[in-house]
């Protein structure tokens, strides 16, 4: 529980806040609507529609307003970074920025659907009540005309169709209507490509069609240029308690002269105007980094088509566990990816292992494959870098690190970082042991890994600190094939399948086996569990460190960091 | 945007298109909106697009993730055989399904959105691509071999008779102990 209250207690605050903006909003701007007095006459021709229709437009503002926001990951990184107190909690929950743009996102399509039904009977009131289907006042309301000493009320001025067909020749013709239809068009088609089937699997739609946001805006902005949202600005002239009964004497007793209205301004470019803005920056920062120069020191092919490039960039600093998106205008303009970052802050460039996991990634393995010895490769525009520094790695005495699948990544920058900061005595590195279980169905694809680790294990026996490093490699997806391999080689000193020292194991690890071992060997320590991989797993880790731990100073505690790398 | 199946997407933007026809239809009808007739068309028409679209097609390369419960609407839409797996019928289906909604405020924004569907699903067709269901997977085991089932018809091979006899004089010498004696004039 409270493992949950520190995890997820900032952003569950939050959504609170939030929510409760929405709702202060709707509630407030329906009663403003639904009683105020300058409204009288419209709530007579559209009802509760009117209210129904204006409510959820305040609320689409706000909505509209934030949800430019999570997505500038650069201003993000700014504020995360000027975060002195409370650094780490705020700036993990800065990273949950994603799901917070969903979560605006949903808000933003129920308001247009509620916004859309009010409107769609707002239209066919007003327009029954021009062809005077209603009761005497509303008819004398909608004759009233832009012309004379009148202003009009009912927005359906002389629409040349026949009534059937007046509502979608209004809404085709006039500011709001087409705009309305254009943007929420448009948000549909940005909804359906960004469904997670579309987005995991053909991300390029996903990103293409999302740009349909610039429409949105502009749409959005003009959408209220028409004024047709009128209310009545002469009511201290003209009490409507008292002349609506009279709509034949108005302007022929003094107590009744003609009501006047005028539209509503257009309130959402006060709005949205100010991120729009920032969202503009945030694109001219991310072309300014894209420009800056790229250098590669390095760019290796490794078996099952795993690239790994190590780049150089002027100012470029990095802390472990963090991310960069790349671009690569020879293979598309528009698209940045992000790659976790494999190499230590302690070395003088960073690297990206990049797999082959779609269109994007498949050509650039190809153009690196065609490139002649020693040359540059194409152009490539880095951002970043992004995300939490998972410092709290190095705060522990002893370390269990479980990588699952390509949760490995991460890791490779930690346990790098770890062993420069031990060679060089790093006072900040408390670590004297890690013991790391690598969790995959297949070693494709991570070979690299392998490689990384076997040079890790050569140094630390040159050293005589074969200890310091304890690695079990588990193979959840094995099958008669490996069983064959391993019954030919058991005799030898290397595994089979990763050359390593360290044997490989088959089938999921027993938790209690390792967190007995652990235990076993780490009497009266502090031992810091990290994950990356999947939340069941999370769950059973965390369960094994309460199981564990013990009160005791003299017994070993275990702590569980449910970090998301 | 080489690898992309088309018709993935045309089929969840059909999908958002019968919910919105649906829920334009039921708005002109309960509202008794001029041309209600439209809007109850609206309603069937939705019904029927949801219905359709809702059991995901298998995917040529790749995973396929299924609809919750997609499982019996998946059997009746291959009922219907080539209708239903050509991307080509599907098109044209939808762009006629949609005409009817244009002439009402309420249902024309499922219209349109059906267009779109309707234009998405004949880029798929285009490109090849058809309805495929997506079926439980049957285990098929691998047979297990036949020298399993039936049990050795000749004993395990011994040293010859005489080198046999020598070992029984030198009973330390032996390399084992057979659990039953074993002569070869039983």
């Amino acid at each position: 529980m409270a493992n949950w209250i520190i995890n997820n207690g900032f952003p569950a605050v939050m959504v609170l806040v939030w929510m409760t903006i929405n709702t202060f909003l709707f509630v407030w701007y329906y009663l403003q609507y639904d009683r105020d007095d300058d409204f009288y006459y419209t709530r007579h021709l559209l009802g509760s529609a009117l209210a129904w229709a204006r409510a959820p437009a305040a609320v689409l503002n706000f909505n509209c307003m934030l949800i430019l926001l999570p997505v500038c990951r650069n201003l993000l990184s700014l504020i995360r970074g000027s975060f002195v107190c409370c650094s780490r909690t705020m700036r993990k929950q800065l990273d949950k920025n994603l799901s917070f743009h969903k979560l605006v996102a949903y808000m933003i399509a129920l308001m247009t659907a509620v916004h859309t039904v009010a409107h769609l009977l707002n239209l066919e009131w007003l327009n029954n009540s021009k062809l005077g289907v209603y009761g005497k006042l509303s008819t004398a309301l909608s004759n009233l005309e832009d012309e004379g000493n009148e202003t009009f009320l009912n927005p359906l001025q002389h629409i040349e169709a026949d009534p059937q067909q007046k509502p979608i020749k209004f809404a085709f013709t006039s500011i709001a209507g087409l705009t309305g239809v254009v943007i929420t068009l448009s948000l549909i088609l940005i909804i359906t490509s960004s469904m997670e089937v579309i987005r995991r699997s053909y991300f390029e739609v996903f990103w293409y069609i999302h740009h349909l946001f610039i429409v949105f805006f502009v749409g959005l902005v003009f959408h209220g240029y028409g004024r047709i949202v009128r209310s009545q600005f002469n009511t201290d002239d003209h009490n409507a308690t008292f002349c609506k009964d009279r709509p034949d004497d108005w302007g022929k007793i003094p107590e009744c002269p003609i009501p006047q209205f005028k539209g509503g301004e257009p309130m959402t470019w006060k709005w949205v105007i100010g991120p729009m803005i920032i969202y503009v920056c945030e694109r001219v920062l991310r072309f300014i980094r894209y420009m800056q120069a790229v250098q590669y020191r390095k760019i290796v092919i490794h078996p099952s088509k795993v690239l790994e490039l190590q780049l150089r960039k002027k100012g470029f600093k990095m802390e472990v566990g963090q991310y960069v998106f790349l671009n690569c205008p020879s293979i598309s303009q528009l698209e940045w990816h992000p790659f976790t970052m494999t190499s230590a802050p302690e070395e003088d460039f960073f690297s990206v292992h990049i797999r082959s996991a779609g269109d994007w990634t498949d050509q650039l393995i190809d153009t690196m494959q065609k490139l002649p010895e020693g040359a540059q490769g194409p152009k490539m525009g880095v951002d970043g870098p992004f995300g939490t520094a998972s410092e709290d790695v190095f705060d522990y005495e002893v370390s269990m690190l479980v990588g699952a699948g390509i949760g490995v990544t991460p890791f490779a920058s930690i346990m790098k970082s770890i062993w420069y900061k031990f060679k060089e005595c790093d006072p900040k590195l408390r670590t004297r042991k890690i013991y790391f279980y690598w969790l995959c169905r297949e070693t494709n694809a991570f070979e690299w890994f392998a490689d990384l680790l076997q040079v890790l294990e050569k140094e630390m026996e040159e050293r005589n600190l074969g200890d310091f490093l304890t690695y079990k490699l588990f193979l959840t997806g094995w099958d008669q094939g490996h069983t064959d391999q391993v019954i030919v080689h058991f005799d030898e000193d290397t595994d089979v399948v990763t050359g390593l020292k360290q044997k490989t194991h088959y089938g999921r690890p027993n938790w209690d086996k390792e967190f007995d071992q652990v235990r076993k060997e780490n009497p009266a320590s502090v031992v810091g569990t990290f994950l990356c991989g999947p939340a069941a797993l999370a769950k059973v880790l965390q369960k094994k460190c309460a199981k564990y731990s013990d009160v005791d100073p003299r017994k070993t505690k275990f702590y569980f960091n449910k970090e998301n790398f | 945007m080489g690898r992309i199946e088309w018709a993935m997407w045309a089929n969840e933007q059909a999908l958002a298109a019968g919910l919105i026809l649906l829920a334009g239809g039921i708005v002109g009808v309960a509202g008794q909106f001029r041309g209600w007739e439209f809007a109850s068309y609206a309603i069937a028409a939705g019904v029927f697009v949801c219905l359709l679209e809702y059991p995901r097609s298998k995917r040529a390369k790749g995973t396929s993730v299924e609809r919750t419960g997609q499982y019996c609407f998946t059997v009746c839409v291959k009922a219907f055989g080539p209708v239903t797996r050509n991307y080509y019928v599907r098109a044209f289906l939808h762009a006629a399904l949609c005409v009817p909604g244009g002439f009402m405020l309420a249902t024309v924004l499922g219209c349109v959105c059906l267009g779109i569907a309707s234009l998405i699903y004949l880029a798929a067709a285009v490109r090849g691509e058809h309805w495929e269901p997506i079926l439980p997977r049957k285990d098929t085991r691998k047979p297990v071999a036949e020298s399993i089932k039936s049990p050795p018809q000749n004993p395990p091979p011994r040293p010859p008779p005489e080198i046999r006899r020598k070992q029984a004089k030198d009973v330390e010498g032996a390399a084992y102990d057979n659990p039953m004696s074993v002569t070869d004039d039983e």
